[in-house]
């Protein structure tokens, strides 16, 4: 089986305590899995142990992207081999612009890549159209990132962001978490846009909702660090209906 | 021509130590033990240049402490250079040892003094170019006439080991007049500065400033201004940026006399390797002078372990219905806000450095000369090893 992203048997612990507990998932290219569970489960760690956040302490197994050790790699590095994370509370960086900042690390990642810089008019064309795409006033991208953003405004930056950077593999943590019903659309329509045969999601989420928007191929529960079961659509709505009782949820 | 002056032995008796309070983290006594030879004077004017030199403007430059070069007869319209052989005591040398010092052995001539008349000349560059391992002391007067409003872009130049460089600058803003002045300081690792601003306002006059430096082994940027309220305003703002063993302080004291004043102060700073950064900032506000409005911010990044900042903010009120607000910190870089970036793909010195000059862009924003915020702006960039300008 040809995955783009392979995680066996991964452990990993925050402050000396076991979060992840023997996690094994594979994610083929093209792929969009759905990983649900209850709180406490392990998917935030999850997402930051894939992306190399300090303090995400990996204490066992292995994670391959195409076959590269992932785990090897500083957060930058893994961004420049196409892993990109949809942040839950994405951050406010004030004085740097929002199109500073992804002309920067675009040009960052090109660079890692061994390619050529993005030249400005071209750059500036393709944020013009992405933009109005998930309906972001251009104007916006003027100002200090996420700074006095909404909620909803700083989702649709991160999906912005990930239409630029274009990533292989993109991790959504609770994108829908803030968002209203409109936006929920807005997002979810510019993640779908980006489906395509080389690039594979990781779409973590606590509720049902989104999956209506971002039909997933597989869905896995995460229940106490490690993948408790797997099915097609049909187990988030299961889960929806029976919630996460039966997977342990009151022991996380 | 009067002989120049080093520092004596009798100098060395007057220099601050941490025995004065307001020099307790910047101890020029203990380092300096010995008397220093006067600075030699430089053959040959000054090549044209400096940090502003890409803005052509007026250019006078003060080197080792001596008025080396000035486009005398040249000078744009409403702009004045006159050379002073008998000058006043400074008013406030009584408190402030380096200006007497400065007033004292400043030769050649003991005082210039610069004066915009209004006119095309709305901005002026002076330089303060030292080289060697002397010591010397300058001296320079500023007065904008009443109405003018004017820039005073100012460079500290070093080159050489160790030299010792004193300078002494005295602004007078009439009233209804404006200033800003920018300060880049760009002294050699092994010497010891200090260069202090004396300010006089009149009423409904604005004095602006903003220091930018990048430290030496021991450096004092200090400035004074006697605020007489009236509708006056007064911004002073700080950027310093230190690594290696630098050392800066950035002292400030603005005593309001009147009525109805206004201050603004942001200063931030940040530090790396083993170096430390000193702000000192007080506002004094005296009986009577009711309805002031004033703030003070002074926030430090330190990125190493053995980096040190240390923070003296003090307001000092003795007047009614007034509005004062001070602010402190001193951190370390935000990590979240850095694993951020890096997840987007920028390498962590990148990330880095784009981070700490967009914490140093807020006070660079606040230049309102462009062409010096321009130079303010890639300084910090040069400083800081970023990529790109923000």
């Amino acid at each position: 089986m040809s995955s783009m992203l392979s995680i066996k048997d991964l452990h990993a612990a925050v402050d000396g305590k076991p979060i992840l507990n023997g996690l094994t998932l594979e994610l083929p290219a093209g792929e969009v899995h759905a990983i649900m569970g209850p709180n406490g489960a392990g998917k935030s760690t999850l997402s930051y142990v894939l992306t190399g956040r300090s303090g995400y302490e990996v204490t066992g197994g292995s994670v391959t992207l195409n076959g590269e050790d992932l785990l090897a790699l500083d957060p930058a590095e893994r961004a420049s081999r196409g892993v990109f994370l949809s942040f839950q509370y994405p951050l406010e960086i004030p004085g740097v612009p929002a199109l500073t900042f992804l002309r920067t690390a675009l040009n960052a990642q090109r660079k890692s890549r061994g390619e050529a810089e993005i030249a400005a008019p071209a750059f500036l064309k393709l944020v013009r159209e992405e933009a109005a795409r998930l309906k972001i006033d251009f104007e916006m991208l003027r100002r200090a990132l996420n700074v006095g953003f909404s909620g909803g405004e700083k989702k649709r930056m991160e999906i912005l962001q990930m239409a630029i950077l274009a990533p292989r593999l993109a991790i959504l943590d609770e994108t829908d978490s803030g968002l209203d019903i409109d936006a929920l659309r807005i997002v979810s329509d510019g993640v779908n846009a980006m489906r395509g045969p080389d690039r594979s999601m990781l779409v973590i989420t606590h509720y049902q909702r989104l999956l209506d928007y971002i039909r997933p191929d597989k869905v896995h529960v995460l229940a106490a660090g490690r993948i408790a079961a797997t099915g097609g659509p049909e187990l988030a709505l299961q889960l929806e209906r029976e919630g996460y009782d039966k997977y342990g949820a009151a022991a996380a | 021509m009067t002989a120049a002056r080093g520092l004596t032995e009798a100098d060395l008796a007057e220099l601050p130590s941490r025995r004065d309070e307001a020099w307790r983290w910047t101890d020029l006594g203990s380092l300096v033990r010995e008397a220093i030879a006067p600075s030699a004077k430089f053959e040959a004017p000054v090549q044209a240049g400096g940090p502003f030199g890409s803005l052509r403007l007026d250019e006078i430059v003060i080197a080792n402490g001596r008025l080396n070069w000035w486009p005398e007869g040249r000078l744009s319209k409403g702009l004045q250079l006159r050379e002073h052989q008998t000058p006043e005591p400074p008013v406030m040398a009584d408190d402030v040892p380096m200006a007497r010092l400065a007033a004292r052995n400043a030769v050649d001539p003991p005082v210039s003094i610069l004066k915009f008349e209004g006119g095309e000349a709305t901005a002026a560059v002076v330089r303060f170019v030292s080289r060697g391992d002397g010591a010397h002391h300058a001296r320079l007067g500023v007065v904008v006439a009443p109405g003018v409003k004017a820039a005073l872009l100012e460079s500290y130049e070093g080159a050489g080991e160790g030299y010792f460089s004193n300078a002494l600058l005295e602004i007078f803003v009439g009233e209804g007049a404006s200033l800003e002045r920018v300060v880049l300081v760009d002294d050699t690792a092994g010497s010891i500065s200090a260069s202090t601003a004396e300010v006089f306002l009149a009423s409904k006059s604005s004095y602006a400033q903003c220091i930018l430096t990048s430290g030496a082994k021991r450096q004092r940027s200090e400035c004074r201004v006697e605020h007489p309220g009236g509708h006056a305003s007064v911004r002073l703002d700080g950027v310093y940026l230190l690594g290696g063993k630098a050392h800066a302080d950035i002292t400030t004291v603005v005593t309001h006399a009147g009525v109805d004043g206004a201050t603004d102060q942001l200063t931030k700073g940040v530090v790396d390797g083993q170096a430390r950064g000193v702000f000192q900032g007080r506002i004094v506000v005296q009986p009577g002078a009711d309805r002031t409005d004033a703030k003070m911010g002074h926030h430090a990044l330190i990125l190493s372990d053995r980096g040190e900042v240390d923070a003296k903010p003090e307001l000092e009120i003795f007047a009614d219905d007034i509005s004062c607000a001070h602010g402190n910190t001193v951190g370390a870089l935000d990590e979240d806000a850095l694993f951020y970036a890096m997840q987007r793909g920028l390498p962590e010195a990148d990330a880095k450095a784009m981070l700490t000059q967009a914490f140093v862009g807020e006070v660079i924003d606040r230049i309102e000369h462009e062409g010096a915020r321009e130079v303010a702006r890639r300084w910090a960039a040069q400083q800081l090893g970023a990529a790109h300008d923000l």
